[in-house]
This record gives structure tokens, sequence and C-alpha cells, in this order.
């Protein structure tokens, strides 16, 4: 193993041992003009230098903040470098925040400079440039549509760099002087902020340090065997703490390489290209991809949709077996290698994932039967759970012992235990290091003695060992008659269904549980085509009455299985409707990483929880949204509500009969 | 750090001038005696209501129609029309109002084949596709993966485009046209039949090609919000006439045109 030697305990350090003892071998690649390009560790360290010398030069120091905006580029992970060789501390921004996001951000951080990716996001720094007082700079990558622009604080990547190489060249005291001061870097040291997006208020700075990070991805590469030679694709968003440890942190204690997709449309492509052995991505990556596939076999001839449909089948029943290296039948065995052939094989290949040796979920639940069919076909995919403040990893499932419902044992080094509210705590060395500027809210977190809560209630599951999380341990509530009632359990049964993007359950203080659904526009969509339905917008196609009767089935399979959980049975779904508008982050409904804002929710569509409640078969609502480009508009409908029939709790009546 | 105001246009010489030309078809005029420039580094709108005769110009201006009188003369050379292959080696690019592109080819090749007046080994050559030829393909290759790489069409560069939706096929299109590196880049109506989203995306474009390559651009255009942002002159025709020639603003206000949009108040002499 690299990097476990002593006094590697800050990224530059790292960067500069790799570039010696990794020299040659590619540290990260960016398609660019349609063909690879690949630096080295040696080339990389150099890029990295120039770039932070220049950095230097116009006025970055130790201990300011610096912001880095824009997709997974190069050049935006090398700048985070740069930065922190000079012992600045970058605060990443989601490249798709809103100006008026990102001004809180920059503001509330300190930033002093900004490294951003293009014209879209240095016209959001200049439409808040008022409110940003300590802003100094801002470096941009791609010049394009900037040339006419006033240039008094603002400056090309290339220029940077070209300073930095410049001064490095003619000043031959300088190199000395830079890695002094990389040698000055502490593990203890604060290595970068990141903002979580936060499903209520404002985002929140989680402070990590170097060692947090590091020892982190150290114990995350032991556990799976990730050495030098794993691929990755970087293509999630660079303030997302996930990205940071695993396009970042533990690339360079690994000495991995990291590949930059061309566009975010093209990654599917690009990671086929690559053959990436290592993924890690939100259910919703492996949801769309299933989706899309279900959708596209759904067109194709019916000999072949036989054929995908037996060895799926097939697939589900024995795969998983197969893969955990379990004993089967050898005729199992050998319809396994013919399905291989012939359907799983090339369905990997279809999306790049061949050479996968692991791969994560994590965020969020991810249903079942998406899970058992990506195992089935030979994936190894598991899940893990993490949060920001531990520097990802909290647990993880380990290759061989894999549930669905389930997110794993503890991860090395860290323990775990269940509050005597239900809810989740951890001690770990990835622990971070408080919230910028918040001691409040650090001290409503984070213990004494170095215990977080997650937020988030759970148990350990008797049978298995591992833990389940149940839901937002704040969004755990009680119907009327004190039912427990957790909505995102529901909402997870709910959104299972590939015509079900995203579900609201409600009832918390209420008499029953009801849920507002965004149906999925591919999945149902492509259903209208093959009914001829017809239909102009989303807000057709959710009013149809077909449309309702297909999610109330839905709903009504939901409800069945809810019925069979003793805890849940009461909470089954009464009434639903179909919302108008699609639920959208740039509406603050979602967060940027796509989770709901109940509370929000509920008050913005406060008329329809009203006509949930009061009995009424329908409801006129009026929101306003947000397009693209900024603009606000209004979307009025008149909503159907539909009843459903419970089911009447089965695990509650056995128990009576034994 | 501060976003330009306003569009400030170095314009050049004269690139392109048209004089007094006539082109009519039987009976009918399309164009009558209309004279205008087009200098070099701005952007130039025909506007006119329907049947105004806008694309009969822009075909005048690339040779696709031949005028009955008048002069045209282009980078300083004084022809009485122009010759559809001299436009193009002159440098003259176009786009169509209704799609010309190989619909069964992908983005990839739809652009190179912008690129055939540039290529300058023959066909055996390319047919062996060795030393020089090779050499010569990986120059283009390059040129067209740049013009991908600024429309912003690299997800869809192996896929043919009769699949493409609308939009993405009018940006090929206008890719193709930029392969051509034209000193002269005619578009007829890039916006037709975009929406809001589309259309603002088409303006960038517009204007960063303006702007980096320092083309000349002469567009027609129907949508007045987008030529009035976009254009640093104005030509308005009407039944083959000119009617104005100015600036955006002054356009807008010109009673002329006005009129010409609007039609003639009923029961008033003007």
């Amino acid at each position: 193993m690299l990097s476990t030697d002593l006094g590697l305990d800050t990224l530059p350090k790292l960067l500069i041992h790799n570039a010696a003892a990794l020299g040659d071998r590619p540290a990260m690649r960016h398609k660019d003009l349609g063909i690879w390009q690949a630096w080295t560790w040696a080339q990389m360290l150099e890029e990295v230098r120039a770039f932070s010398v220049g950095l230097a030069e116009i006025g970055l120091k130790r201990g300011d903040k610096f912001t880095i905006v824009g997709s997974n580029r190069p050049r935006l992970y090398w700048a985070m470098c740069a930065g922190q060789a000079l012992g600045a501390v970058p605060v990443p921004v989601y490249a798709d925040a809103v100006a008026d996001e990102m001004a809180f951000v920059l503001a509330h951080a300190e930033v002093t400079l900004a490294v951003v990716e293009d014209q879209e996001q240095v016209d959001k720094i200049i439409a808040v440039a008022d409110r940003l007082p300590y802003l100094a700079q801002v470096v941009y990558d791609e010049p394009r549509g900037l040339k006419d622009y006033d240039h008094s604080r603002m400056i090309a990547f290339e220029d940077v760099r070209s300073i930095g190489r410049k001064k490095l060249a003619s000043d031959p005291e300088c190199l000395r002087q830079w890695e002094a001061g990389v040698a000055a870097g502490k593990g203890s040291d604060l290595s970068v902020i990141l903002y979580t997006s936060g499903t209520t208020g404002r985002s929140k700075g989680v402070m990590l340090t170097y060692e947090n990070t590091i020892i982190s991805a150290r114990n995350a590469n032991a556990f799976d065997r990730l050495d030098q030679n794993e691929e990755v694709i970087a293509y999630l968003p660079l303030a997302w703490v996930g990205d940071y440890i695993f396009s970042y942190v533990q690339a360079y204690v690994a000495g991995y390489c990291v590949n930059c997709p061309e566009t975010a449309e093209t990654v599917v492509q690009d990671r086929r290209e690559i053959g990436t052995t290592y993924a890690f991505a939100p259910p919703r990556v492996y949801e769309n991809v299933l989706t899309l596939t279900t959708v596209r076999m759904a067109d194709a001839s019916a000999f072949k949709r036989k054929v995908f449909d037996f060895f799926i089948a097939f697939a589900g029943r024995w795969g998983e077996k197969i893969l955990d290296g379990e004993k089967v039948p050898l005729t199992v065995r050998l319809l396994y290698g013919i399905g291989n052939l012939f359907v799983y094989g090339p369905l990997m290949n279809q999306f790049g994932l061949s050479r996968i040796r692991v791969a994560y979920t994590a965020g969020e639940a991810i249903g079942p039967e998406i899970f058992r069919f990506w195992r089935g076909i030979g994936l190894n995919l598991k899940q893990l759970y993490g949060q920001t403040e531990a520097s990802v990893y909290i647990t993880a499932q380990p290759d061989g012992d894999i549930r669905a419902d389930a997110v794993g044992n503890a991860s090395p080094d860290v323990e775990i235990k269940i509050s005597d509210s239900g809810e989740v705590m951890f001690r770990s060395p990835g622990v971070f290091a408080g919230y910028y500027k918040d001691p409040e809210k650090t001290a409503e977190v984070l213990t004494p003695d170095g215990w977080v809560h997650t937020g988030d209630a759970g148990f350990f599951d008797p049978k298995s060992g591992q833990l389940r999380i149940i839901d937002r341990a704040k969004d755990v509530g009680h119907l009327k008659d004190g039912t427990v009632f957790a909505p995102k359990y529901i909402e997870n049964k709910l959104k299972f269904y590939p015509n079900i993007r995203e579900a609201v359950a409600l009832g918390a203080g209420h008499d029953s549980v009801c849920a507002m659904i965004n149906i999925d526009l591919t999945a149902v969509g492509s259903w209208a085509e093959r009914n001829n339905v017809v239909y102009a917008s989303y807000q057709e196609l959710a009013a149809n009455p077909r449309v309702y009767d297909m999610i109330a089935r839905h709903i009504d399979e939901v409800n069945r299985s809810l019925a069979d959980e003793e805890v849940m049975a009461g909470a089954q779904i009464h009434r639903f409707l179909i919302l108008h508008k699609e639920l959208d982050a740039d509406d603050g409904e979602l967060t940027r990483t796509q989770k709901l804002r109940r509370g929000h929710i509920i008050d913005r569509y406060s008329p329809l929880v009203e006509a949930f409640y009061n009995g009424s078969t329908e409801a006129q609502i009026a929101t306003e949204v947000t397009f693209e480009d900024g603009h606000k508009g209004v979307i009025a409908a008149r909503v159907a509500i539909r009843d459903m029939k419970p089911y009447p709790a089965r695990a509650a009546k056995m128990e009576r009969a034994a | 750090m501060r976003a330009p105001s306003s569009r400030e246009a170095a314009l050049g010489e004269v690139l392109l001038a048209v004089e007094n030309v006539s082109l009519s078809f039987g009976g009918v005029n399309a164009l009558t005696g209309v004279s205008f420039d087009i200098r070099k580094g701005e952007i130039r709108a025909i506007i006119g209501p329907n049947g105004a005769g806008k694309t009969s110009m822009l075909n005048v201006v690339n040779g696709f129609y031949q005028p009955q009188s008048g002069r045209i003369t282009f980078k300083g050379q004084v022809r009485t029309s122009m010759r559809p292959h001299a436009a193009a080696e002159g440098g003259i690019a176009r786009t169509f109002q209704n799609l010309a592109l190989f619909r069964g080819m992908t983005t990839l090749d739809n652009i190179l084949a912008g690129r055939a007046l540039k290529m300058r080994r023959g066909f055996f050559w390319q047919l062996i596709r060795h030393g020089p030829a090779l050499k010569e393909e990986v120059e283009h290759r390059r040129r067209v993966e740049e013009i991908i790489d600024f429309l912003e069409i690299a997800a869809i560069r192996k896929i043919p485009v009769g699949r493409l939706p609308y939009g993405l096929q009018k940006r090929v299109e206008l890719g193709r046209a930029l392969a051509m590196e034209p000193d002269l880049l005619l578009l007829d109506e890039p916006m037709a039949g975009m929406n809001l989203e589309e259309k603002e995306d088409m303006s960038r474009f517009i204007i960063d090609v303006n702007q980096q390559y320092g083309t000349t651009i002469a567009l027609i255009e129907h949508d007045m919000g987008v030529v009035m942002d976009l254009s640093d002159r104005v030509v308005v025709l009407d039944y083959g006439r000119k009617i104005a020639d100015a600036t955006p603003g002054e356009v807008k206000r010109d009673k002329n045109v006005i009129r010409a949009y609007l039609g003639e108040p009923h029961g008033t002499s003007v």
C-alpha cells in the first residue's frame, strides 16, 4: 500500500509523493475534442504546482477560502490541490446552484477567490457581486464569451498558470519556498469546507481536516482493496462529499486514475470507453439505467423480449448466489453462462460496467428489485451509508454479505450506536471539525465526546447484524391514532415503480396517510406511446385518468405490502393525487442532491393537503415556477384526488390467530 | 469584472456591397433596385414581412439566383452576379430555411462534409488514406472537433442527424457552415421553429461565432426580439424594395417599417 508511510498527511504531500513513486502512471484523463488526453502523476504535479504558484502571485494566501464552481474538469480538481498547497481552503459550490444560493455560500465562507468553469458561472458571480465584499479575483477556465468582460478582477486559468511557470523558471528560490509551504501543512489542518444542501433551511459548511478525509479514504481503499490500477469516472457534483472523497482523496491515497467525461451527457459512453473498475452512484443512476433498458426492451421484437425476460428472471433467481460464490447446480451455472453471453454481458458492456469490481450506491434507499436486478446480472453492487459529517463512510457492505434492505456493518474505525430515541449515532476518525461559523448547530450535532447525531432513525437488523435506516428521525411522526408514520419508508416503496419518479407521503398529525405523486415522464411517456394516449405536456399526461388508474394499481400493491408489516400496517395510503408539475430543485422543492424538502412542499401545496383531508375529489392549485433562465411563471391546474381501499393489517391478524 | 453592457462591434470596411439589384421571375418582381452593404465583422439582419424578398436576397448574394440587373462587389471584386462555387470558394457559407442536411449521416460526417472545399488531396489519395492524406484528415477532424466543442454537440457526435430533434439539427447545420471557415455567414431563419430556450442558445452561438472567429454574419429572422438584440444594422425589405436601412433602434421607430408590418389604417389617407 502506498501512502501509509508517515508524513503523507495532506493531499499536496501525497501528490508530490505520487509524482515520485508513480511518475509515469496516468493520474487523470479528460476527453477533449473527442480524444482522451492523459496526465501522468508527474505531469499533474507540474500543472498543480504552476497553477499554485500563480495563485499565490495573484494574492491567495494561507487560511484564505476559495471556491471552485463547475463541472468535473481536471483543472478544477487541480485548482483544489493548488490552493491547498498554499494552505488555502477550497469551498466547492454546486455548478447548478442559482446565483442566490451561490451568494450565500461565498459570503458566509468569506471566499476571496473563485475558480470557475465558464461564462455561465462568471455571470452568476457578477449578478451577486455586490453581496460578496471579500471576493477579489475570479479565475475562469473556459474563455469563450468572456473576451469583452472587464478584466480588472478576472483572469484566465492559463494566464495564472503561465504566471506561475514564469515565476518558477525565473526564481530558483520559488520552488523551494513552494515545497516548504506544502511541508508546513499538517494533517489536522482544515482541508475543505463542503456546504451540505440541507433539507431544511440554509446550508451548513461542514469543515473537514486532511486527517478526516485521508484516514477515511485509506480505510475505504483497504476495505475494497483499491489500488493504483483502478479507473473511475468523475461525474458527480464537485461540491458533494462523495465526489470529493472518491474522485480526489481516495485517488490520491491509492494512486488511481480519475477520468473526466467530455460532457455531462456523454458519461455512459465515456465510461464505456474507459472501462471503469470502481463506481459510486446514487440509486437514481441505477434506476434510470434500468428504466431506460425496460423502456427500450418494450419496443424490441417479441422474440428478443422473451429471451430477455427469461434470462433476467433467471438471473433474479440465481445471479446473486453465483456472485456471492455460493454452490449452485452445474446446469444453472451453464445456463447463466449462456445468459451472460447473450444478455448480461452485452447489457453490462452497453452501460460501461463490464470491468467494474466494486459498485456502491448511497445517499438514498435503493429499490430491492433494482438492487437485485443489477446484482443478478453480475454487478457487484453494494450499499453504503455515509454523511458529509463523517467524510462519507459510516457503514458499508463487505463483498459476499449484501442485503437490499440494510446498509452494512460499521466501516473500519467507525463506532455506531443507536440512541434511546432511535437515532443512529457514530464516532470515527472521519468526524468533521464542526460547521463553519456555526457553533450552535455544531453543538446540536456533535457531542463533546465525539459522537455525531446523524438525524436518521435506524436499528440493527437482528438477523443480519447490519444497520437498517428507516427515515430521517425528525420526519418519523405519528398519525392521530398514534400509528408510526415514516414518510420516506412509504415514498421509497412507491418510487421503486419505474412509473413513479417522486412521491410525497403526508399524514403526521392527521387521520390517514395520503400521497402526492410525480410520474416518470420517460416511463409513462413510453407507455402512453404504446397505448395511443396523446398528450402535449407533463401536466396533461399527469391528469390522464388512465395514468391515474395505473398509479392506483401501484399504490394498491404498496398498501398490500405495508399491510404485511406489523408496524406500518396502519400507515397505508388512503388517498392520492398526481401533481401537475415535476418537483424541481429550482423551485426549492428538492435539494441539489434531489432530496425532498418536505416542509417547503407542504407549504407550497397547502390547498392540495387541505383537499386531502376535507374529502374533496379535486382541488385547484396555482404554483409559481422558476425556469432555467431565471424567469418566473405560474402553472395552474385542477388536480383530481383518488380514494384507495386499505387492506386489513395481516401481520396483526396472524398474531391474534397464533 | 463586469459584463459588457452593449456589444461594441468594431465595424470594418465593406465586405460585400449589393447595388441596384433587381430580380424577377416572369412577371413577378422579387427584388427591385435593392442596394445595401455588409461591413466586415458586423451582424447584419435582413427583415421584412412574408414574401418581401429576403431569401431571394440571400440567394442572390451566394449565387443561387442570377439577378437581371445590378452589381455585387465582394472583397473588392465587382460582378454582375455571383456563382455558387465562386461564393463558396470566396468564403461565403450559408444555412437554409428548411434544413439541408444529410439525414442518414452522423453529426460528425455532416460537419466534415463542410470541409470538402478545404480538402487538398484528391479522391485517390483519400482512398489510400495514408501519409499526407491521413495527415490532412487528422487536421480536418481536429477543426471539426473544435466546432463540435464550440456548439456543445459532443453528445450527438455519432448520431445520424435524421434522429435528432429539430433544434439540434439547426445547430448541426450551423456547424457545417462553420466548417468552411467562412468570411461571410448567411443564416436563413436560424431560429425558425425553436422554443425560447433553443432560441437563446442559438443567439449565444451566433454572437460567439461573430466574436470569437470574427465572422461577418448576415441573417434573416422573423423574431424581432432576436433581431433587435443580435444585429448591428438592419435592412428592411417590403415587396422587393428596401424601405429602411439603419440600426435596430432606428428601424423600430421608422414609420415605413411600422406601416409595412402593421398595415395601413383604413379610411385615412397617408
